[in-house]
């Protein structure tokens, strides 16, 4: 006598609260405030941010919270979530020469307008582990430049001014950049769209391929020719009003990448660009995603396409944590419709196999 | 932060509804034809069935009757959630009986009850591309959907009968569409492929990740892709369900121990529930009078 197992409803709220206690953990240690993560957290905040595409600080923090600290489940929560807010427009573009820099850093000028600022960066310090973090001993203020900042143009004007790199490339007028979020993906992609999916793929799989270029898969001999953190001002154009609106700041990571020269029969020789942009801070995505973005211009350049960086269905398509990590992790879903089907087929086919060896060495036999 | 999140009815906005509506209403005028739409994330994973998600949410009413299966079974985990899910976002009966459901959300099997005019089915799709395994790029396979280029699919067929004297294909096998899109049926057992032709109820297919749509309009021709000489064929079983003695249905393989004990039930629960209340009663099975 046989009866199927029921209960999944049950079997999912029993899930759902041992869940919600392993997130709490030992009740005996304070739970983590949403301000903790803000504050103490900030950069798993901003990869949150920028890979979920929505540029909120509190939410963020809710999500990593949430996630018991899996970013990109909690990536996925911010997506979720943004997916179902009402879109009232599009910014204007912002102005990142206008930038209230705190990190700039330039490869290949030693110095320049509005020189180079370390900010604050991991880059010299020794990566020893500090005790002194396993308590909370006070920490000093940090200094403050007195002085009012200097105008920093970008480095890439400043090749642009003697022609040495290829124009910044402004879309024909009339079009609109597309949106990502809006519209299904189409290939062959348009650089607008590259970049809007560049800009929230996920960091470790556009470092991996950042770094094949490197190693000569489609390498493009590139430099920094600039990375700048900072803030800068989003502003709404509004029908009635004759000024663009300003709606608040946001950290950005930029990173122009200046690679080799390309020059035709008809034009110069001229460096190239790679782009990298990024909300929050995030170096190793914004450098990344300017080698990726150069890699994925192949075509453009009529380089050959040999390596899978350059290929845009290969690294858009696959570039979205929250579409890999879901389909990788939908196997474990039930299949056992599809699994029966195989093991029938694989059945028959092994009982046919058997037979045809059954015949075999009954004509062996006979032939001894 | 109370107020942070609040959902309109069926979880989508409106205006996304009407782009996917558009979209639904532009797979029923070509039938097969996989119509491109812009996805949006869910609450659950892509892989969860977002695109059939996506497409109940945009169809559904206050008055529908859901029902979701996943493999054949109501009680499954993600059939449950996603059951749970539209009770909760909009609020709509929901029903295990395949017969009162006015839009059955469904994962790898069509009912073994015959549906009927106004009824819908919703497919959770995976890959819609049916050449995506043959050729890997988009660019490449909707050239060959454009000029009908469909030789790739037969040699691929051809050569499974060449190597293994069979057609290795037994789910997600491959139909044409009224004479003219070659379609993925979603990883359905291709027991199943017959119940798509001519069909009295509309099937809707949405694959979420890869942001299509597709569509059969009721009572269209959906022909399982074969050769003369090796004609299509549906898996048989060698013996009836053990709950409910049915043959000719789809049936689950049950370990039963581990010294090669098994049987064999009905993947369709509502089915096979349905004939035991009725008496049937199968060789492991016992009648529901007494499992009360």
């Amino acid at each position: 006598m046989y009866v199927a197992v029921k209960g999944g409803e049950a079997a999912i709220d029993n899930a759902h609260r041992l869940l919600a206690d392993r997130r709490r953990g030992d009740r005996d240690v304070p739970a983590l405030g949403l301000a903790q993560i803000v504050e103490q957290l900030a950069l798993a905040v901003d990869r949150v941010m920028a890979e979920g595409s929505l540029y909120d600080r509190e939410l963020a923090a809710l999500a990593i919270r949430q996630a018991r600290g899996d970013l990109i489940e909690a990536i996925f929560l911010t997506r979720a979530y943004r997916t179902t807010l009402p879109r009232f427009g599009y910014s204007r573009p912002v102005d990142t020469a206008a930038m209230q820099v705190e990190r700039r850093v330039s490869a290949t000028y030693k110095d320049l307008p509005g020189g180079q600022l370390l900010g604050p960066t991991f880059d010299y310090t020794h990566r020893l582990l500090d005790p002194e973090l396993a308590g909370d001993a006070i920490v000093e203020a940090p200094a403050v430049r007195p002085e009012a900042p200097e105008p920093m143009p970008r480095v890439t004007e400043i090749l642009a001014q003697e022609g040495l790199i290829e124009p910044d490339g402004a879309a024909p007028t009339g079009t609109e950049p597309g949106d990502i979020t809006r519209q299904p993906a189409e290939y062959p992609m348009e650089r607008d769209v590259r970049l809007q999916a560049l800009s929230r793929g996920d960091e470790g799989f556009l470092l991996a391929l950042a770094y094949s270029t490197q190693r000569g898969y489609g390498r493009s001999h590139p430099f920094v020719g600039e990375i700048r953190i900072g803030e800068v001002e989003i502003e709404l154009e509004v029908p009635e009003l004759p000024f663009p609106v300003p709606l608040g700041r946001i950290r950005v990571t930029e990173c122009q990448m200046v690679n080799q020269f390309k020059g035709s029969m008809k034009a110069p020789p001229q460096f190239t660009r790679g782009y990298g942009l990024v909300m929050g801070q995030s170096e190793r995505k914004a450098m990344a995603m300017s080698l990726c973005d150069r890699a994925l211009r192949a075509g453009e350049f009529g380089e050959d396409l040999v390596a899978p960086a350059q290929d845009q269905e290969f690294v858009i398509a696959h570039s979205d944590n929250v579409q890999a990590t879901g389909f990788v992790e939908h196997l474990k879903l039930p299949h056992y419709v599809d699994f029966q089907a195989e093991l029938d087929l694989v059945r028959r086919m092994r009982g046919e196999f058997e037979e045809r060896q059954g015949a075999t060495s009954a004509r062996k036999e006979a032939a001894e | 932060m109370s107020d942070i999140a609040t959902y309109n009815f069926a979880y989508l906005d409106e205006q996304t509804k009407r782009m996917i509506r558009r979209a639904i209403l532009k797979g029923i005028a070509i039938p097969g034809y996989q119509v491109p739409f812009a996805s949006r994330e869910m609450p659950m994973p892509y892989g969860w069935g977002t695109g059939g998600v996506q497409v109940t949410a945009s169809i559904i009413g206050p008055d529908d009757v859901l029902k979701v299966i996943d493999q054949g079974a109501d009680d499954t985990t993600n059939a449950v959630s996603i059951r749970a899910f539209f009770r909760k976002v909009a609020d709509v009966e929901t029903t295990t009986d395949t017969t009162k459901a006015t839009i059955i959300q469904t994962r790898h099997r069509i009912p073994e009850q015959p549906l009927v005019d106004g009824q819908t089915l919703v497919y959770q799709v995976p890959i819609p591309e049916p050449l995506r395994f043959l050729e890997p790029r988009e660019t490449e396979t909707r050239k060959m959907h454009a000029l009908e280029e469909y030789g790739l699919m037969h040699v691929k067929l051809y050569e499974d009968i060449a190597r293994n004297g069979h057609i290795a294909t037994t789910y997600a096998y491959p139909v044409k569409v009224e004479g003219r899109y070659v379609m993925d049926p979603s990883p359905t057992p291709k027991f199943d492929n017959p119940k798509m032709h001519m069909s009295a109820a509309l099937q809707l297919f949405g694959a979420g990740r890869e942001q299509r749509i597709y569509a059969i309009p009721p009572y269209t021709k959906v022909v399982s892709l074969d050769f003369e000489d090796h004609p299509f064929e549906v898996q048989t079983f060698d013996r009836p369900c053990a709950l409910c003695g049915a043959e000719q249905v789809y049936l689950d393989e049950v370990i039963l121990d581990d010294r090669g004990g098994r049987m064999f039930v009905c993947s369709d629960t509502d089915f096979c529930e349905k004939r035991r209340e009725a008496g049937h009663v199968g060789e492991l099975g016992m009648a529901m009078e007494d499992v009360r």
